[in-house]
């Protein structure tokens, strides 16, 4: 994810300072990751340098100074950019799984278990996410989502290789 | 999990149709209130296993214990009974009559065991309430969603509080969402009961519901909680 984009589309809402701009990134976007207060503001810093983001103003407190900071015409521009731009899908054609299967054929282990062992684990992770998404809000609900719909695919891969390993063996062992 | 304790256990199972082998050595147990997802691809035997553990087809030979009761020894009546009375079945497709009105279905488990009928459609109404289709009680089938059918089909499956639910495919024919509503009320109203529910599916995500799982490939069941 990028962060700096992230928090800058969060400031088109109005200028906030750098805790605030934490705070809110942790309550909609952080979940098991929260941002650390360094992350922040060097990411700040840098939007800052870039001129996507300027100073609104600054209060002087008991403690460090606060800087509070609004997005500029630039920054709006950069964050709609972003957003237009699709993401590069992940098609994982170097999957360490697979590398695993084909050796456990080479050295005449068992593949099926390497197979069975890796499905149990994606299961017990399913579990894990559909009682997240069961107890959680909508926004918990489209995480956990994202991520079973992915380990569902991992798990149908993982299904048809034991279906064919057969075959896989026999183009291995050429 | 080990059998100790468990409420229905198979052991050794074998079933042919013809020269076509359906179960070859099939494991099973499963715990009250507990819920054991059965996986496997197509053909590999996970609905004949369900069909054997529900008395509805008899293994050519293995064990199959319900409740400290081999099932063999039982006579086609008590089979009956114990599917009437102990069991609950949700399937696919086609459950529902469609002459009679939603609370007429769920609440036909009951009038079969003799219950009159404003007490088995009180209670088939306490069923349906749980599982959010008691709006629809007055309606048939053929004037209801897929979705909320198939919840219908649940509050029948549950209306005589049976000890073991037997689920083959019950989201199959269902959205990804009306799918997920349906688990998400099907697996709550059978641990409230304490329940044990055999869930035969081909998703994984419908699995992620289930407390353990079992495998069935060739007719050979592999349970994946001694496998990590």
């Amino acid at each position: 994810m990028s962060i700096g984009h992230t928090l800058l589309g969060l400031l088109e809402s109005g200028p906030r300072h750098g805790y605030d701009l934490k705070r809110t990134f942790d309550e909609k976007f952080g979940h098991d990751r929260p941002l650390h207060y360094g992350q922040v503001y060097s990411t700040m810093s840098r939007l800052l340098k870039n001129g996507l983001v300027e100073v609104d103003g600054i209060e002087a407190g008991g403690g460090p100074e606060r800087k509070r900071y609004a997005i500029t015409d630039a920054g709006v521009t950069d964050v709609e950019r972003w957003l237009a731009t699709p993401e590069a899908p992940e098609p994982y054609l170097q999957s360490t799984l697979y590398t695993k299967v084909v050796l456990a054929l080479l050295t005449h282990r068992n593949a099926a278990d390497i197979l069975d062992t890796q499905r149990a684990e994606h299961l017990r992770m399913m579990r894990i996410l559909t009682d997240r998404k069961r107890r959680g809000d909508l926004a918990d609900q489209l995480i956990c989502d994202h991520a079973l719909f992915h380990l569902e695919a991992d798990l149908r891969w993982l299904e048809l290789t034991a279906a064919r390993l057969d075959r896989l063996a026999e183009v291995v062992a050429r | 999990m080990t059998p100790a304790g468990s409420l229905l256990i198979a052991d050794d199972l074998h079933k042919a149709y013809g020269p076509t082998v359906a179960l070859d050595g099939a494991e099973f147990s499963i715990h009250p209130g507990e819920v054991v997802a059965v996986m496997g691809p197509s053909g590999s035997g996970k609905s004949t296993l369900l069909h054997c553990l529900a008395g509805i087809v008899p293994p050519d030979s293995g064990s199959i214990v319900y409740n400290g009761r081999e099932m063999a020894t039982m006579s086609d009546a008590e089979r009956s009974a114990l599917r009437r009375s102990e069991f609950g079945f949700v399937f696919q497709f086609g459950q529902l009559v469609p002459e009679l009105t939603c609370v007429e279905n769920v609440a036909l488990p009951l009038r079969l065991n003799g219950t009159s009928r404003k007490e088995a459609e009180r209670t088939a109404l306490t069923w349906m309430e749980r599982l959010e289709v008691d709006d629809l009680r007055g309606k048939r089938p053929g004037e209801v969603s897929g979705g909320q059918g198939q919840r219908v089909a649940v509050a029948r499956a549950l209306v005589t509080s049976p000890r073991v639910l037997f689920a083959d495919e019950p989201t199959g024919a269902l959205d990804s969402l009306n799918g997920e509503r349906v688990m998400d009320l099907l697996t709550d109203a059978a641990r409230s009961t304490n329940a044990a529910v055999v869930l035969v599916t081909h998703e994984a995500r419908v699995a992620a519901y289930s407390d353990r799982e079992i495998v069935v490939r060739d007719g050979k069941s592999r349970d994946m909680e001694r496998v990590v």
